[in-house]
């Protein structure tokens, strides 16, 4: 059970530190209004974005998996999912370009597209659904009602954990870069991660099928 | 796709300035009359060379006529936001426009001596693609590679007007017309933006009959050229805004915002005022309410001469108009380089405030009855024309050729091409005397790039500290 959830923390500051996800536009926030409390600003709606995408990922499953007879099916579903998303971008490299479209002072929008588009929130499924299956071992055999609104509140506990992971970790870098560094930094700690996402996807969905069947 | 972002891609103005120096720079070699292929001159500009300030390497294309003009990166600072997705390309390949043919060459320079054509981009592709012709400005941005053009459909490019288009910036496939509303645009020249702003400003040449045979003396003196700039929601793809000049302020031409993206405000430079003959550069700013305004800050008066001296054209007029045809801003905001290809003379102007220009620096050399030398004592045809400063801000390139039919008509007994380097340092600013690139016979030049980016290239998205 605490692997997993360490598995949401990490995931969380996966996301956070990798500037494809935002964290430089909160330093660009502040350098252009010229106060600090610009960045939080920027990151709170970085923050936000990314944390209506995962919640808009985890709800429907949440839903689903109250129908314990199809648990397993549904687990290893998930994991062909994650498997297959993992598959197509390490196939096709190419960002989406309706990206390019949002305006700059839409984070918010901008990181809930970014956050569905690369499949972040598809990468804490199979995460979520092996916490709902421990959830539930542990709770017996509720009525589907309870075990429902327990897997609701639970999708909310992952999303904001993963969340809060992101937004601290991006913080951190975004007010290193602004405070000490500067943003020489910006482009030598820049990493292409396409490749290790893509693969971090697969790896995933693999050991959720591995789970689920063993 | 590179595992770093490239680095000739710099988050700020301030960082570009600090990068290391140039040590190539892309000249276009131009056949006026399309006897000859044009080309791509590679040249040495690191002063510790031993071939400084020589053509060390040609990319001559297949066909004859393209006539280059203007061209540009694939990828540049731009690609440091976020938002872009685009933060691993490299800067590696020129996308060079034929502005009389339509067909454009993308140019492989990431071994400068062994630059070579990756791809070319017939012109029916771009007429069937787009519906626009005779492309022009590149620039690149969050949707990818920009390419304004002078014409629209049919032969002599008035079927619809001009306009800009996108290309993707991996595969160079023309992906189809940028703009939504176009508002009152009808005719198209330059264009750039700030990024993180999310604007962008386009300005006015004249339509193809208007410029490809010469310039038509009585559409300029009926002020039929452009003479507006238009503002665009950059993302929303509408034209939000035109500013008409006045209508005597004939080919509103180079856009150059500030590069600091903080800043809401840059420059356009306007040929000639036909009720006076003078140059004039307007500075454009956004103000408190979001509206859009300009002023005329830069006027460049015209020089009397005897009319015996005068090419056909300006006979009438007894007086060299200045003719402000290329304007260029350093990095860090503070100069303004204006050419005056008609007098013979490029301006160095302080612009650190831009609703009152100064005019810091001047060098002469060529011009119409002037014709000023080079200070090695060499000739320099034409005007000072395509201007091109360094990132640090150091150096100011310029060549002369402003385009084949018009420089005949300026400049009836002039014939070359010469690439000239001017520097800016404690002694003020001053021809370099040992920098001075003969174009081979036959050949004119045009726009310069400078390996690594320049002052009319790269578009930063986070602000100076």
């Amino acid at each position: 059970m605490a692997a997993l959830w360490w598995a949401v923390i990490a995931s969380g500051i996966y996301h956070g530190l990798n500037p494809g996800m935002g964290w430089p536009l909160a330093v660009s926030a502040a350098l252009f209004e010229q106060k600090p409390s610009a960045l939080l600003r920027a990151l709170a709606a970085l923050a936000l974005g990314h944390f209506i995408a995962m919640t808009a990922i985890l709800l429907p499953f949440s839903m689903m998996i109250t129908l314990v007879e199809y648990e397993r099916e549904i687990r290893i579903g998930a994991g062909v999912l994650v498997i297959a998303l993992g598959l197509y971008l390490l196939i096709n490299r190419r960002h989406p370009r309706f990206l390019a479209r949002v305006k700059p002072s839409r984070l918010g929008l901008w990181s809930f597209l970014a956050a569905i588009a690369h499949g972040a929130g598809l990468m804490l499924v199979p995460i979520y659904l092996g916490i709902c299956a421990v959830a539930e071992l542990d709770a017996g055999h509720s009525a589907a009602y309870a075990l429902m609104s327990s897997n609701i509140g639970l999708a909310f506990i992952v999303a904001t954990a993963h969340t809060a992971a992101m937004m601290l970790a991006g913080g951190i870098l975004a007010a290193i870069m602004y405070y000490w560094l500067g943003l020489k930094f910006l482009s030598k700690t820049w990493f292409n991660l396409d490749v290790v996402w893509a693969l971090s996807l697969i790896a995933v969905g693999t050991i959720a099928i591995w789970h689920t069947l063993a | 796709m590179n595992l770093r972002p490239d680095p000739t891609f710099h988050a700020t103005p301030q960082l570009a300035m600090a990068a290391p120096t140039e040590n190539y720079a892309f000249t276009i070699m131009l056949s006026p009359d399309g006897s000859q292929s044009d080309g791509i001159a590679v040249v040495d500009v690191n002063p510790k060379s031993k071939t400084y300030g020589e053509i060390v390497h040609q990319v001559i294309v297949p066909h004859k006529g393209d006539e280059f003009h203007h061209f540009g990166w694939n990828a540049c600072s731009s690609a440091l936001s976020p938002l872009t997705g685009h933060a691993f390309l490299e800067r590696r390949y020129l996308i060079v426009p034929g502005i009389r043919s339509s067909r454009i060459y993308i140019i492989d320079v990431k071994d400068p001596l062994k630059a070579k054509i990756h791809k070319t981009i017939e012109p029916e592709e771009v007429f069937a693609k787009t519906g626009y012709s005779r492309p022009h400005t590149i620039h690149c941005g969050p949707e990818g590679i920009y390419v304004s053009t002078l014409g629209g459909g049919g032969k002599d490019g008035t079927d619809g007007p001009p306009g800009i288009f996108i290309m993707d910036c991996e595969s160079f496939e023309i992906i189809g017309r940028y703009e939504m509303d176009r508002g009152k645009q009808d005719k198209h020249y330059d264009f750039w933006w700030n990024l993180p702003q999310d604007y962008m400003v386009s300005s006015e040449w004249g339509l193809p009959p208007q410029f490809e045979n010469g310039v038509v003396p009585e559409d300029l003196l009926s002020n039929k050229y452009g003479h507006s700039i238009h503002f665009w929601d950059l993302r929303k793809r509408k034209n939000i805004q035109t500013i008409d000049f006045g209508e005597n302020y004939q080919m509103a031409l180079e856009i150059r915002p500030a590069h600091d993206p903080a800043k809401s405000y840059g420059f356009c430079g306007v040929v000639v005022d036909t009720t006076n003959l003078q140059g004039a550069i307007f500075t454009w700013w956004r103000d408190d309410d979001g509206t859009w305004q300009s002023k005329k800050t830069i006027t460049i008066d015209p020089r009397p001469e005897d009319a015996d001296n005068l090419p056909e054209l300006l006979k009438g007029f007894g007086a060299v108009p200045p003719l402000v045809t290329d304007i260029d801003l350093s990095l860090d905001d503070k100069y303004l380089y204006v050419a005056c290809w008609g007098l013979g003379e490029m301006h160095q102007y302080d612009v650190s405030d831009p609703m009152n220009p100064v005019l810091a620096g001047k060098v002469e050399v060529g011009g119409i009855a002037k014709g000023t030398d080079h200070p090695n004592g060499k000739p320099f045809v034409y005007g000072p024309q395509m201007v091109e400063i360094s990132r640090d801000g150091k150096r100011v390139y310029w060549t002369n050729s402003l385009y084949s039919t018009w420089d005949d008509q300026f400049y009836p007994d002039d014939e070359g091409g010469q690439m000239v380097m001017a520097n800016n340092d404690e002694n003020g600013f001053h021809l370099d005397k040992d920098f001075y690139v003969e174009f081979p016979k036959g050949y004119r030049s045009h726009q310069i790039r400078l390996e690594g980016g320049d002052c009319s290239t790269d578009s930063f998205c986070y602000p100076n500290v």
